[in-house]
């Protein structure tokens, strides 16, 4: 189980302090996956690098599963927190094929055991027989599935997920969303995913947060969300996406187009 | 925050301090000692010996930086906006110069231009002249001759920076201008020029920073530079207070012309990162093709071909006799490689250290953020001035350790870097840690820091993220620096002439004392050793300029 309680973050500018985020509180169960959504600058991308230990909090702390993170004082190293990431470039080690990616978080384990596990991954994701290739000869949708099985190799307590899909086309976006919540259920992970995109959000979550200008403005089930919007700037929002393709379809009836 | 393993900070600031103080004690050093001279001798200096020196120093900066300007921009322009036969070839050979240290082009030079060497007998023949004394060439030992030789050894610096700003010029700068009724040379004049000048000041200031470094050139044609003077002031009048203070000129000409490059590299951000269309280029065929072939090709013929293929000649004709070199030269070249070696090795290793700190440590005080920049500083200060600056502290360290020594019961006697190869390959490493430093920085600027936050979520620390990806991803940047300042320390010729040990040779100082004393036998080995050599770094330059996103 997540817990951030209250957390604040500020960045350094030419001009003082910036504030991102401001006294953010959410609580996420275990074996659920969240989706954080906004608009971009609202803080989304800073909430998981807070998470995962980049960014020092001013305020506030973050627990999983109990043990603190940070907070109090406490900033524990991101390699200790048990905490995986899917970056929104992937971050693919360039230098190292699949199979050593994958392995990058297993050197505990010795090499037999390491070679299986990856093996298991990569059967997972859909990649069997992919060992030996680099990243640079994969496809988008292959190396987000590397760095799928690489983030989940350790077993995180955590899965962090940063714009999953905003690498992929739009064909793919849809088909791996889909994929991509039945594999974490499968992995039995509790997720946290960013996004600006709702239909993405909408496909993958159990829960959506609704961030704007550093706070929580929602936090609800898809269903929740959806019928019972809590502010109009939140149905806004959550009804644009609908709105364009109303006026979109309009414009290919050949209404009369709006003044510009 | 006793979290067990976590990352220590201050060696790596410790270490980048270091290398900042390294860089800064000469300097230091220079600046204390020059004021602690008596005024007397400042009022010697500033009547007998400056003027005289900083005439000849100021003649020979600008006439070589106008004539390597005129080549490296004329050449640049000649393979970016024309299209005639050899173009492709032309222009990664006119970086060919760029092997040829300016001592070796002068040595070369002499002898091929002496009175009695193959040109003029071979002018001679043809006008008729039987003997030197009824016909002879203006003598090349002349502050003329020294601007010219030095001019086409050093134009390829303006020509490398021009020539890539000329190649990322938007085209449709140049077709504007040319619809707005300019004609092609007008348009140069007006639009390509003034756009490549932050360029040109830069490739520029490289050149005269080579003039002002120059002692062999300058000493073999009799031009009495600052540098010469510094040397003679100390090594034949051992007049170590009088060097010191020359030496400080000579830096404080340095400091003003890295203040002009620094204004011209700010200018050079508005203009260089623009990706466009590459000027189209106007192909040339008949005569006018001819012309530009050969005005492409003289630079490389005189400042390479030339000199290059007299000492192979030379080399050839004494190896057909059977002579091979003699057992001192073999001496020289293994001195040579052992202390090149040695300051490779320390500057890779300081310039990680520099170049990594960059990248890893939070910046808390702008101060921080200086030091890289003042570690790589030494590439600006000249041989001989690096030298004398390093002397004092280096005196000083050594009187340090014989106290240690004696304190501790040992022979206080013997020195441990004074006049050992320990302080040659420091002052390689000081001058030269620029490019380490440089081409690390840029190796992990290319490197994406969601790589680091991806090795540090999968469980390492920032030591092993150094190891297992940092390094292995920065081999290409290591290995181009590594090639880098192995063949500048082997061609460094100022700063090893003062600081080598006795009896101590490197391929260069061999080189200059059998052109002192005039002998051009084995000389010719130990200079074509340098300067193939030297043509690997020039093949990489080559490699990186074809790439398209160099």
């Amino acid at each position: 189980m997540l817990e951030l309680d209250r957390i604040s973050l500020s960045y350094p500018t030419d001009h003082g302090r910036r504030t991102v985020l401001r006294e953010l509180s959410l609580t996420l169960e275990a074996g659920q996956i969240a989706c954080l959504l906004g608009a971009s600058g609202c803080g989304k991308t800073t909430v998981l690098r807070a998470i995962a230990g980049f960014e020092p909090l001013e305020g506030g702390s973050i627990r999983l599963d109990g043990r603190l993170l940070s907070g109090d004082g406490t900033r524990v190293e991101p390699e200790h927190r048990r905490v995986g990431m899917m970056f929104q470039d992937y971050a693919l080690f360039p230098h190292l094929d699949v199979a050593a990616n994958v392995g990058f978080g297993l050197r505990r384990l010795d090499a037999p055991e390491r070679a299986r596990r990856v093996r298991a991954l990569l059967d997972l994701v859909g990649l069997s027989g992919q060992e030996t290739r680099r990243p640079h000869e994969l496809s988008g949708g292959q190396q987000q599935r590397v760095a799928l099985a690489r983030a989940l190799a350790p077993e995180p307590d955590l899965l962090l997920l940063d714009e999953p899909f905003s690498n992929l086309d739009v064909d793919a976006r849809e088909r791996l969303a889909f994929e991509l919540r039945d594999l974490l259920k499968a992995a039995g992970r509790t997720a946290l995913v960013v996004t600006h995109n709702q239909a993405e959000a909408f496909a993958v979550a159990d829960r959506i947060g609704i961030l704007q200008e550093g706070r929580l403005a929602q936090w609800d089930t898809p269903y929740g969300m959806h019928h019972h919007p809590a502010t109009p700037e939140i149905a806004a929002f959550i009804h644009r996406e609908a709105l364009l393709a109303r006026r979109a379809q309009a414009n290919l009836r050949g209404a009369p187009p709006a003044a510009a | 925050m006793t979290a067990n393993g976590r990352f220590q900070a201050w060696p790596w600031h410790a270490g980048t301090a270091l290398a900042a103080l390294a860089v800064l004690a000469p300097i230091l050093a220079l600046v204390g000692q020059a004021g602690q001279g008596s005024g007397a001798h400042w009022g010697h200096l500033l009547q007998f010996v400056l003027p005289g020196v900083l005439a000849q120093t100021l003649g020979l900066l600008i006439g070589v930086g106008l004539l390597a300007a005129a080549l490296g921009v004329g050449a640049a322009w000649l393979v970016t906006a024309y299209d005639f036969p050899g173009r492709r070839a032309l222009s990664w050979a006119l970086l060919l110069p760029l092997a040829v240290p300016t001592y070796i082009v002068a040595y070369a030079y002499l002898d091929i231009l002496h009175p009695l060497g193959p040109v003029q007998e071979a002018v001679r023949a043809l006008l008729g002249y039987s003997s030197p004394r009824e016909f002879r060439l203006p003598d090349l030992r002349s502050l003329p001759g020294a601007i010219v030789l030095l001019a086409f050894v050093l134009y390829p610096y303006v020509y490398l920076t021009t020539r890539s700003m000329f190649a990322s010029q938007a085209a449709h700068l140049m077709e504007a201008a040319r619809l707005l009724g300019h004609g092609p040379w007008s348009a140069f004049l007006r639009v390509a020029l003034p756009l490549a000048r932050p360029a040109i000041a830069v490739g520029l200031c490289l050149v005269l920073l080579e003039t002002l470094n120059d002692i062999g050139a300058s000493e073999f044609l009799g031009v009495q530079t600052l540098t010469v003077a510094i040397y003679t002031t100390w090594v034949t009048r051992s007049d170590l207070a009088g060097a010191a203070q020359i030496a400080l000129v000579s830096l404080a000409l340095v400091t003003l012309l890295i203040a002009v490059e620094r204004r011209g590299r700010r200018r050079l951000r508005y203009t260089g990162n623009r990706r466009a269309a590459p000027i189209r280029r106007h192909v040339l065929h008949g005569p006018a093709a001819c012309l530009a072939t050969l005005l492409g090709l003289a630079p490389v013929l005189i400042g390479f071909a030339a000199p290059a293929a007299y000492l192979l000649a030379l080399v050839l004709e004494r190896l057909g006799t059977g002579q091979g070199p003699s057992p001192a030269l073999l001496r020289a070249v293994g001195q040579t490689l052992t202390v090149s070696a040695l300051a490779t090795l320390f500057a890779l290793a300081i310039g990680l250290v520099v170049a990594w700190s960059r990248r890893i440590l939070p910046r808390v005080h702008a101060w921080q953020g200086a030091l890289p920049r003042l570690a790589t500083l030494g590439y600006a200060v000249p041989g001989t001035v690096l030298a004398i600056g390093l002397l004092f502290p280096l005196m000083a360290i050594e009187r340090g350790l014989s106290a240690l020594r004696a304190a501790t019961g040992m022979d206080p006697a013997g020195l441990v870097l004074l006049g050992t190869p320990a302080a040659l390959a420091l002052a390689y490493v000081i001058r030269f840690l620029t490019i380490p430093v440089g081409t690390l920085e840029a190796g992990l600027d290319r490197i994406p820091p969601s790589l680091d936050q991806a090795a540090r979520l999968l469980g390492e620390n920032v030591h092993g993220m150094l190891r297992r990806v940092h390094l292995p991803l920065l081999r290409p940047a290591l290995a181009a620096s590594a090639l880098l300042i192995f063949v500048d320390a082997m061609k460094e010729l100022p700063a090893t002439l003062l600081l080598r040990p006795l009896n101590f040779d490197t391929l260069a100082t061999w080189l200059y004392a059998e052109a002192a004393r005039g002998t051009y036998e084995e000389g010719a080995i130990a200079a074509l050793c340098i300067v193939v050599a030297g043509l690997l770094p020039v093949i990489l330059l080559a490699r990186l300029m074809d790439r398209p996103t160099a």
